[in-house]
């Protein structure tokens, strides 16, 4: 299966997100893929406000089944999230549980004004109601496979497929 | 009644034997030959058939520890030990310091007829080190020696006036050598192991300190003392200087310390928790060697029923002791095993020395010696099960360990009083 | 040997009883999470959901209202229900057994058990009579262990030095009583700290303390000097004239840190103390108040550590 070009796929989203930013928008990346996506977008776009990193660890649903395995990064949002348009960004949108977390945890953080959602990749396999407003590219995943955002030395982005654990 | 243990491997400490024969009993005595026909065959055809155990010290809890054991449990240990004759310590409650105590603690374990016991009656009053029991009436009710069990003397000029008084009558002291208060709160050896855990250390001065008191006074008094439960390489060179120089000292260690140190604590293992302190791995040998090459006399048992409630509590607070008579065999001849020994210099340190030291006929296999004998299979594994214990004391360090060394039968006195 | 209680079969860590015997990897997760618990405690919602419908029982046989209003808040953060027992208050006062006061809160669906007690090795009891899904966090057992006080150390030394494989760290006074020490101890040999000094007469010194992997020193000017970090422990008050120490004057003069001895580390080093303070005896208020001092903030961060433990024991399967 061809896999677009995660870096063109970039370049398409900062430009059909142009129209969207306003004074009250902010962007906030999901460690860590969402994070690299938000990188390039939050440059390309030119956003007033610093780009907000967020990680999911402590709001994630598989603790108590999982722990804590990955290593957590610190979520560091330099704004005020209340009354924000917010631009929620992730590289693969999946079962939809990650961004539910990320939901949560904005919350915590305050209330905003709207969050609209940005993946560099819609895939099928939702689990809860959630979708995106903006999507690089929406695809159908074979059985038994994963579908990655990586990033090699030289920080060029590409998507991979990977056989699930 | 006539026993005739027929097709054994006889192995007579005493006397050096080590071959194949059989061992005849006729009322309660070993011996030449069986006159007539026996009464009963013991088959000892593939088994070792040696003078039955002594042990110095066990604790038989009774009086005043019922509920942690009692007589008939601790002589059914006994017997399915091997164990045929066994001191015990004074630290009873009430202590062993009055006459009738004694009398009534030999009858009782007279009409169980299994080991033979041989009470070691309180060296002071209420062992609390500062006035002499009456010795002679003890004695006469038939305490075989007197000692202080873990109980200090601290002031030495009562330990003085103790050691003379004895030597007076000849009674032999059998004593624990540690300083009272450089081992004050002590719960384990003082060094890298107690360090690590943050336990309250017990250093090894403390016995050498101790024993050089002791020793001197040894000198001054003429008093027939027994070290009790050496537990340091200094101890045993100082024993060694001590029996070089002649004086009428001899010691005993016991069987945990030849084999364990302070680094099997573990993870604060109550089990270990002993009195005196496992200590470390080179005093362990050093022990182990002194019981080799004749330094230490003999090896105990040190029993001490425990009850399980006393163990499951932080280090410092269980109770310390171990269970010991089913396991002084296979523990001995792991021991002689390990120091390259054969098996009749091996029985040697549970069997004629200390007998020699009790004073005692038994401990030998010899016509017209007392018929106290123990069969047993010396390769025959068997995995230490607390279920399987007779004593009402479960705490062992060996707990689900394997060791070799099982006991077949025992015979006190021309009676079969266990066989399985 | 038993394999350490401490750590699952695949290696996870269930209970915090001891620093020693925790590999270096696990350490450093420890302080990593810690790190990304520092910022929940900068917003305003300090909340995380993680051990949210969670017990925490705070099982205290020695009195510490710090340590355990450290541990209750750290809990609450993470969002979990946080019950205080004073045991000495109540049954054990009775007589109740260690196991028996356990075995009666398991009863009440306890998740977490975090218990300070006055015997070493206390924890480790409990932690080998728990349920599978309950974990046990040793807050200070005799003079064994106090775990997350050394790992609260740990980060702080880490916050501020960054590295720690060119340090020499120093610490001063009881440390034969010290389970705080020996914490420490293990976590800087661990994390190959190449210097780990003590400091103290040797009345409070104990007797295998090389064999913990540290040099020691009876002179405090030899051992201060070029010193990164200087960890001053507490000086017990009962400790202070009997058989170990004539008086706190004289302990002050040869052992107290005062700003003329700092003077001997390093023009950089950091003044550490595990709290509370006898001012005037381990150390001068010039220096606990000076810009040496990151006394305060390792309170901060002890709150983080708590979290970053509390939520890794109770996780996964």
């Amino acid at each position: 299966m061809k896999l677009p070009d995660a870096e063109g796929l970039c370049e398409a989203l900062a430009r059909s997100l142009k129209p969207r930013i306003g004074p009250r928008t902010a962007m906030i990346g999901i460690h860590t893929g969402g994070a690299w996506v938000a990188e390039r977008l939050h440059a390309a776009l030119g956003i007033g406000e610093p780009l907000g990193l967020m990680d999911v660890a402590f709001y994630r649903d598989d603790y108590h089944a999982q722990g804590l395995h990955h290593d957590p990064k610190r979520t560091r949002i330099a704004f005020d999230v209340n009354g924000r348009d917010l631009l929620l960004v992730d590289d693969v949108l999946y079962t939809g549980r990650t961004v539910r977390a990320a939901m949560n945890e904005l919350f915590d953080y305050g209330r905003p004004a709207s969050i609209a959602l940005v993946v560099l990749a819609e895939r099928d396999g939702r689990q809860l109601p959630i979708c995106a407003r903006h999507a690089g590219v929406r695809l159908e995943v074979p059985a038994g496979m994963r579908l990655r955002l990586k990033r090699d030395d030289r920080g060029t982005l590409a998507l991979e497929l990977e056989r699930a654990p | 009644m006539k026993l005739l243990v027929k097709g054994a491997r006889v192995v007579d400490p005493a006397s050096g034997r080590d071959g194949h024969g059989d061992v005849a009993v006729v009322a309660g005595r070993i011996v030449e030959s069986m006159p007539g026909k026996p009464d009963r065959v013991l088959d000892a055809k593939g088994l070792v058939v040696a003078p039955g155990l002594i042990d110095l010290a066990a604790r038989l809890r009774e009086p005043g520890y019922e509920y942690k054991a009692t007589l008939e449990s601790e002589m059914d240990a006994a017997v399915a030990g091997g164990v045929t004759s066994l001191a015990c310590p004074p630290d009873t409650d009430p202590p062993l310091d009055e006459p009738g105590l004694v009398d009534m603690l030999r009858r009782r374990a007279k009409a169980l007829e299994r080991a033979r016991v041989y009470p070691v009656g309180a060296l002071t009053v209420k062992l609390e080190g500062r006035q002499l029991t009456e010795m002679a009436e003890l004695a006469e009710a038939g305490c075989v020696a007197f000692s202080q069990a873990d109980a200090p003397v601290a002031d030495t000029e009562v330990l003085w006036r103790a050691l003379q008084y004895a030597a007076t009558f000849d009674f032999p002291v059998w004593l624990r050598a540690e300083d009272p208060w450089l081992a004050k709160s002590g719960v384990a050896h003082d060094g890298e192991v107690a360090t690590r855990l943050g336990l309250a250390g017990i250093p090894a001065f403390a016995e050498t300190v101790a024993l050089a008191t002791l020793l001197e006074l040894v000198r001054a008094t003429g008093a027939r003392v027994h070290v009790c439960r050496l537990s340091s390489a200094a101890g045993v060179a100082l024993l060694r200087r001590a029996r070089h120089d002649g004086l009428p000292v001899t010691c005993d260690v016991g069987v945990h310390h030849v084999h364990l140190s302070e680094m099997d604590l573990g993870f604060f293992d109550a089990q270990c928790r002993l009195q005196p302190p496992l200590r470390s791995a080179r005093d362990r040998d050093a022990l182990a060697a002194g019981l080799a090459d004749g330094t230490i006399d003999c090896i105990v048992s040190d029993h001490t029923p425990v009850d399980e409630d006393a163990k499951l509590l932080p280090f410092a607070e269980a109770e310390p002791g171990a269970t010991g008579l089913e396991l002084l065999l296979p523990l001995a001849l792991k021991w002689g095993v390990q120091a390259k020994l054969t098996l009749a210099q091996t029985l040697a340190r549970v069997t004629s020395a200390p007998a020699r030291i009790l004073g005692v006929d038994s401990g030998r296999i010899a016509p017209g010696a007392p018929a106290d004998l123990v069969m047993f299979d010396p390769q025959a594994l068997f995995r230490v099960d607390a279920r399987a214990l007779r004593s009402q004391g479960k705490n062992s360090p060996f707990l689900g360990l394997e060791l070799a060394g099982r006991v077949r039968a025992t015979v006190v006195a021309g009676n079969v009083v266990y066989e399985t | 040997m038993p394999r350490n209680p401490q750590l699952s079969a695949n290696g996870e860590l269930q209970h915090l009883l001891s620093i020693e015997g925790l590999p270096r990897e696990l350490l450093i997760k420890i302080l990593d999470t810690a790190e990304s618990f520092a910022g929940v405690t900068e917003r305003d919602i300090k909340k995380v959901p993680l051990l949210r419908g969670k017990s925490v029982f705070n099982l205290f046989f020695e009195g510490s209202t710090r340590t355990r209003t450290t541990f209750e808040i750290a809990a609450k953060r993470l969002s979990a229900d946080v019950i205080n027992l004073n045991v000495a208050a109540s049954s054990t006062a009775k007589g109740e057994s260690l196991l028996d006061t356990v075995a009666n809160l398991s009863a009440m669906q306890a998740d977490i058990f975090v218990v300070r007690h006055g015997s070493s090795g206390a924890p480790y009891l409990v932690a080998q009579h728990v349920k599978p899904h309950e974990h046990v966090i040793n807050a200070g057992d005799g003079r064994h262990a106090h775990p997350t006080q050394g790992l609260l150390d740990l980060y702080t030394i880490r916050h501020y030095k960054k590295d720690f494989s060119g340090l020499a760290v120093a610490i001063v006074g009881d440390v034969l009583h010290s389970r705080v020490a020996r914490s420490l101890i293990h976590g800087l040999t661990t994390l190959g700290v190449p210097e780990v000094r003590v400091i103290g007469p040797q009345t409070l010194i104990p007797a295998g303390a090389q064999g913990l992997g540290v040099r020691v020193y009876h002179s405090m000017r030899e051992g201060l000097k070029d010193a990164d970090v200087v960890v001053m422990l507490r000086l017990q008050n009962e400790r202070m004239s009997g058989a170990l120490l004539p008086s706190a004057q004289e302990f002050n003069k040869h052992y107290g840190l005062t700003a003329e001895k700092l003077a001997l580390a390093r023009p950089d080093a950091i003044v550490m103390h595990p709290g509370p303070m006898n001012r005037g005896v381990e150390i001068d208020s010039s220096v606990a108040d000076g810009p040496h001092s990151v006394i305060l903030p390792q309170v901060t961060f002890g709150i983080a550590v708590r979290m970053a433990v509390m939520s890794m024991v109770a996780g996964g399967g």
